[in-house]
């Protein structure tokens, strides 16, 4: 076996490998079944972007906190929320993370540091703040990380919290996932500035940006900004250029991307692509072992859809519960 | 022991009997410390009316000045809360409300629902609501029934020092998003606290004055004006009962609807504008619930359909008085009010 040139043992990238496949699994087999009518309201893939949820919740526990987007299930498999309920969830079931009472836009799993993907676009940013502000009254030593979109980059709500997060000097990491389009509209016309490092810049925090494609990338540079935040450094702003490999939504015929664009980047941007071809090049995983967690992902992802479809439908009585605590 | 203290004591007595009960309980807003990084006095302001004036000295950096950024420390609040703190945000005035709703109505109070029972949110958003300061239409309104209309919410709005007192330590300790509203023009109204903790539970109105020809409901600075009617209707020998709701959400319809089912008339005043308000609410909701009881039509006294004006000559209009009160309750007592529900 030959030397490891990467900045995780064997055992981290195998796992790193079978979180990207999960997601990516997880998420083309939606795109299936979601064209078959078999899922209920909208539905928003990660695919194609799975190196940046898995390089940057490698480095975190489930006492650190992560807000999420509307295309969140990438988010929620990286930080561990368990499949079979998330497949419940976007398939409306009572076994469901929120008991079918969520839905694909608001998957969450508190216990799992996980507070909700949200169909508001920029609304975690603040969330996130608080999640921060509350590791740092307890003391222990949690952080908070916040995605948004290109296009939610631009909400009051993600530039107020850069703001706060910097005077209160809290442990968030700000990741803008720019996979160059806001719903159909390109970021680069969409966009004031040049590079989300002039935005952190701006807001007295650093700024990283790295090919979100390529999973060493993310891994390296999250590391060492959620490392600061962690030691009581502040916020920091880490930029990921990826690709989105379907649309805003399923059913999106993506009409505004250019001729041949969809299929360029899945031939030449596909991060488990670019991941598996560095450890099998470097000698340092097999093929074959790659391969056997792809039947293993396989095999749980299709347990989930068969379990999903099995669960019981929430009843007319769920539907007046959870409203309150206490009321 | 018991003395004579103001809302404004009564609620900065009641942030910090909490804040000593309970290390989670954080406070945070604009100025609510005041001065932070200027050069002069610390705790400058205490609050813009200084309400947390002297907390700061007491209880140090958990009381949180922020930036003017609403929408960043609303949500910061209401993310904190949902990982084990009890913030208590003060939105100054609740008007402002305008720049920060989606982190209260689309996150806070769906968080509980949306993710299937699983999270809890205590956090208290508190500010000022009310016309009569002279303010005009951005910081003089009283939009409680925005609030009340959103699941997920409660709604708090006391009339007077001893209950914002209790209503505020059960804001507290309540698990569930409160929207705490305080009325601006009574904070300086004095009335008997004990120097002690007590909660006052939710949805329990208080019955201030017993009658058994009309029932009068209202909450905040209307109850007193509808209290001044009920003695200026006392001298004609008409006995309204008077009922200050004290929570919005959730609301003690039990003691409406006994009491309309004694007196037989219902006077509903609301200091928020006249369309979908707590009098609309109140009164639909006696109309389908006890409508047999019903002697006369169910009398509304609101605001008018208008922003808060300046003038001082135009706001005193616009606020329901005491005599706009008496005369609902009148219209209710004469024959004509009688026939319009006969008819």
């Amino acid at each position: 076996m030959a030397q490891n040139p990467f900045p995780l043992g064997k055992d981290e990238l195998l796992k790193a490998y079978r979180t990207m496949r999960t997601i990516r699994e997880f998420e083309e087999r939606l795109h299936v079944d979601f064209a078959k009518g078999d899922i209920p309201g909208f539905v928003h893939l990660y695919a194609g972007e799975e190196a940046c949820a898995t390089g940057i919740m490698m480095h975190l526990n489930d006492n650190d906190r992560i807000a999420s987007t509307h295309r969140g299930h990438g988010h929620c498999i990286a930080k561990g929320v368990d499949v079979h309920a998330m497949m419940a969830e976007i398939y409306g079931r009572s076994t469901g993370a929120c008991r079918g009472k969520g839905g694909s836009m608001h998957i969450a799993d508190l216990s799992k540091g996980m507070m909700g993907a949200n169909g508001i676009l920029g609304a975690g940013a603040p969330l996130i703040c608080g999640a921060a502000l509350a590791a740092k009254v307890r003391g222990d030593r949690g952080v908070g990380i916040t995605f948004v979109g290109d296009g939610a980059s631009n909400q009051g709500t993600f530039l107020e919290s850069l703001n706060l997060a910097a005077v209160w000097n809290l442990p968030v990491v700000f990741v803008v996932e720019n996979n160059g389009y806001a719903e159909s509209t390109a970021m680069e016309w969409a966009v004031s500035c040049d590079s989300y490092v002039d935005r952190a810049t701006g807001f007295g925090m650093p700024g990283v940006t790295v090919d979100g494609t390529d999973f060493f990338a993310v891994y390296e540079a999250a590391g060492e900004i959620i490392r600061r935040a962690r030691d009581g450094g502040g916020p920091a702003l880490l930029e990921c250029n990826m690709v989105r490999f379907y649309g805003h939504f399923e059913g999106d015929a993506q009409t505004y991307r250019a001729k041949g664009e969809l299929e360029a980047i899945r031939a030449s941007r596909d991060c488990l692509t670019i991941l598996s071809e560095r450890v099998i090049e470097a000698g340092v995983i097999g093929r074959d072992e790659l391969q056997t967690i792809d039947r293993e992902v396989n095999a749980l992802i299709e347990d989930a859809v068969r379990a999903a479809k099995d669960a019981p439908l929430p009843v007319a009585e769920d539907l007046l519960r959870d409203v309150y605590v206490s009321y | 022991m018991s003395r004579k203290i103001s809302m404004k004591q009564a609620i900065n007595e009641a942030l910090d009997l909490e804040m000593r009960r309970d290390p989670t309980v954080i406070v945070m807003g604009e100025d609510i410390v005041g001065g932070t990084g200027a050069q002069g006095e610390e705790d400058a302001w205490g609050g813009v009316l200084g309400v947390t004036k002297g907390l700061y000295a007491k209880h140090g950096d958990r009381l949180m000045d922020t930036p003017l950024s609403e929408s960043a420390y609303i949500g910061a609040a209401i993310g904190a809360a949902a990982c084990g703190l009890r913030p208590v945000a003060e939105l100054m005035f609740l008007d402002f409300m305008g720049v920060c709703f989606d982190q209260i109505f689309n996150q806070a109070a769906k968080f509980r629902y949306m993710f299937g029972g699983k999270a809890e949110t205590p956090v208290v958003i508190r500010g000022m609501v009310g016309a009569g300061f002279r303010a005009a239409a951005q910081h003089s309104q009283m939009l409680t029934p925005l609030f009340t209309h959103i699941p997920g919410l409660k709604v708090v709005c006391p009339s007077n020092a001893y209950d914002a007192k209790g209503l505020l330590i059960q804001s507290i300790r309540d698990n569930d998003p409160v929207i705490f509203c305080e009325h601006k023009n009574l904070y300086g109204l004095e009335c008997e606290v004990p120097a002690e903790s007590y909660a006052i539970p939710f949805g329990e109105a208080n019955v201030l004055r017993d009658g058994d020809d009309v029932t009068i409901v209202s909450y905040g600075l209307t109850v007193h004006r509808a209290m001044e009617a009920a003695t200026a209707l006392a001298k004609d020998g008409t006995e309204a009962e008077v009922i200050d709701l004290r929570t919005l959400s959730p609301i003690d319809w039990d003691t409406i609807i006994e009491s309309v089912e004694r007196t037989g008339r219902l006077v509903v005043v609301d200091e928020a504008h006249p369309r979908c308000n707590l009098a609309t609410d109140i009164a639909a909701f006696v109309g389908q619930n006890a409508f047999g009881a019903l002697k006369a039509g169910i009398q509304m006294v609101t605001a008018p359909h208008t922003p808060v004006p300046f003038a001082p000559s135009l706001e005193d209009l616009y606020v329901p008085s005491a005599d706009s009160i008496a005369g609902a309750v009148r219209r209710t007592l004469s024959p004509k009010g009688a026939r319009s529900i006969a008819a």
